[in-house]
């Protein structure tokens, strides 16, 4: 199979209005992937399943990875001469800046065909909160259907053209998205008769106190 | 105001009647989540015109747990024991694919002794899989557990083996990433190698039962037809897909462990209907045979454990790695994204089961509720894997 870099460079010379850039994976698996732009990612993902050198076409696994905001700390060293004369400091500036967070949904591809892959791609919303649209890939890859649910389900990016974008797995009149970083769990969800430990805890917070329980607790009085 | 809810507007399970000029009355049933042939808590919703389906939406959710997110608040270790639940018949596999991902996210080794091991179980865990498939499919097609339980006393013999060993009979917890976590005795040994020969013997009989039946080749030939390149652009894997004539098991692909090593042929049907995927498990069956006569043979001494494997506290460098097999029921695949730190940051399972009912509304359309319950049997799959 081609390299990364190669695919990467036809996609270019094929789509050049389209951005692909690589993505490194600095662990052991050493499994690289192409980040796509989203606006084509389903031309492009068209182009990667009909092509004949690389005739991807099974999506075998689909699935959304959740990036939060993140502050990340940029440590710069620099020299500062000594207003007294002496000989320069060295002195390290740190520099504080927001790296956007966004979702993030990853294909792994392989070719039935020519038995060869992953080919990794990956597609990223703009931000977490207003602009999760991503180019649904079902109508490439019809494995993508249920797995494409799950993830508007558990992530919440949707997936323009997907034909039928419901919540796969919780159910319909559900609110938030639980697979994300932020999601905070309810503190009600654990019921018992008779509460107690931290469920207790959790009920007493959640519930506020009604006038009998209260009465109740001060009847022992000697 | 009624006491009762409005059963039209919930998801429940209704039965309402569709009028349409053309067509005369549709009907739209709810199967499930509680009935008897949905293989656990599944649903279908089927409209049907007549007695024939002309469509059918999965419902799923009923079993789901977030198991992902659970996953990604625990340490690597802590999930092994949560994977035997995802397919809660063949936790050997399970455990398997989720340590070949850590493996290859943290760059570990495997020692030779446990990769036989780990080939042992699997394929005994394939057994278990497909006998028992098997017999499920007669259940839905009406015999009424006289399959099953033949096939059944030959699990039991198995899951008294993984008893032996590894102390539970269906939540082995047996691998671990870098080896496996206890070595078997000789007398385990020989007892295996015993049961694996005689195994034929049963498939024997069972084949003499069932591969000719008069009714079984009438409720499955020709039924549920998935055509191979709907499979391929649909992401079937598993006998499903080899059902329809594409040779495509991992085992071979991707060479995973010491498959390599093996002599074992990959059995392709050709229609892709219900009987061929029935056959596919039969003759699958036939070849781990195979696999273990030649894994019992060739079985080396030495450690089951990678030395440097550090299991607890164990921080893979940030990346990510896919780790894939072929489990019975189709490509069990773990994606994880590391961050450095002792969680996975994404710990993710592409479950073969949810995927493989993808086309199980196309396999059922123009069928009638029967065909599509015998169907559903076929394509094998178990909830907890699903609804995760």
């Amino acid at each position: 199979m081609e390299t990364l870099e190669q695919i990467r460079d036809r996609l270019q010379s094929r789509f050049p209005a389209a951005k692909v850039e690589l993505v490194t994976n600095p662990g052991a698996a050493a499994e690289h992937s192409l980040l796509l732009d989203a606006a084509m990612g389903r031309e492009l993902a068209t182009f990667l399943r009909d092509d004949e050198f690389l005739r991807l076409d099974y999506c075998s696994n689909a699935t959304g990875i959740d990036w939060p905001e993140k502050e990340i700390v940029d440590t710069v060293k620099k020299s500062v001469p000594d207003p007294a004369g002496g000989p320069e400091k060295i002195i390290e500036e740190k520099t504080k800046r927001i790296q956007p967070g966004c979702l993030e949904a990853v294909y792994h591809l392989y070719s039935m065909a020519l038995k060869h892959g992953p080919v990794i791609i990956r597609l990223r919303t703009a931000n977490r909160t207003d602009q999760v649209t991503l180019p649904s890939l079902t109508p490439v890859w019809k494995s993508c259907d249920f797995q494409e649910r799950e993830i508007y389900d558990l992530y919440g990016i949707v997936f323009e053209g997907h034909p039928d974008l419901r919540r796969l797995l919780m159910w319909d009149g559900f609110k938030d998205h639980p697979m994300r970083r932020d999601y905070v769990a309810p503190d009600d969800f654990e019921w018992e008769p008779t509460p107690h430990g931290g469920v207790l805890d959790r009920a007493k917070a959640h519930y506020p106190a009604t006038p009998e329980a209260g009465a109740a607790k001060e009847a022992p009085k000697p | 105001m009624s006491l009762f809810p409005n059963l039209a507007a919930s998801a429940g399970p209704t039965v309402r009647a569709v009028h349409d000029e053309f067509h005369g009355d549709l009907l739209e049933v709810s199967m499930g989540p509680q009935h008897p042939s949905t293989h656990g808590v599944f649903r279908m919703v089927v409209t049907l015109d007549g007695e024939q389906i002309v469509k059918l939406k999965p419902v799923f959710g009923y079993l789901h747990r977030n198991h992902e997110k659970i996953a990604e608040s625990t340490s690597y270790l802590s999930s092994m024991p949560y994977t035997d639940r995802l397919d809660y018949l063949c936790s050997m596999s399970n455990n398997w694919a989720y340590a070949l991902a850590v493996e290859k996210l943290g760059g570990l080794t495997v020692p030779d002794r446990a990769q036989y091991l780990r080939i042992i179980m699997a394929e005994l865990t394939r057994l278990v899989n497909h006998s028992c498939l098997v017999g499920f499919l007669f259940n839905d097609l009406g015999t009424s557990f006289t399959p099953l339980l033949y096939a059944f006393r030959e699990r039991e013999k198995i899951l008294d083996l993984f008893e032996a060993l590894s102390g539970s009979r269906m939540m082995c917890n047996y691998q671990r990433f870098g080896g496996c976590r206890l070595d078997p005795t000789p007398e385990w040994l020989a007892t295996a190698k015993a049961l694996v020969d005689n195994f034929p013997r049963f498939l024997d009989e069972y084949e003499t039962m069932l591969t000719g039946n008069e009714i079984m080749l009438a409720r499955t030939q020709g039924i549920g037809r998935m055509p191979a390149a709907r499979a391929v652009n649909a992401g079937i894997t598993g006998p499903c897909l080899r059902a329809s004539g594409v040779g495509y098991d991992i085992r071979k692909v991707d060479g995973y462990g010491f498959y390599p090593r093996f002599d074992f042929r990959v059995p392709l049907g050709t229609h892709g209907d219900t009987y061929d995927r029935y056959m596919m498990r039969i003759l699958e069956m036939r070849e781990s045979v195979k696999i273990l006569q030649q894994a019992f043979k060739d079985l080396p001494p030495g450690p089951i454990m990678d030395p440097k494997a550090k299991l607890r506290g164990f921080r893979p460098k940030a990346g990510e790695a896919y780790g894939r097999l072929e489990g019975p029921k189709g490509e069990l695949g773990f994606y994880l994204v590391s961050d450095g730190s002792t969680n996975p940051w994404r710990y993710r399972v592409r479950p073969p089961s949810l995927i493989n009912l993808t086309l199980l509304e196309e396999m059922c359309l123009g069928h009638t509720i029967a065909d599509s319950v015998v169907i559903l049997g076929s394509i094998d799959i178990v909830l907890g894997e699903v609804d995760r």
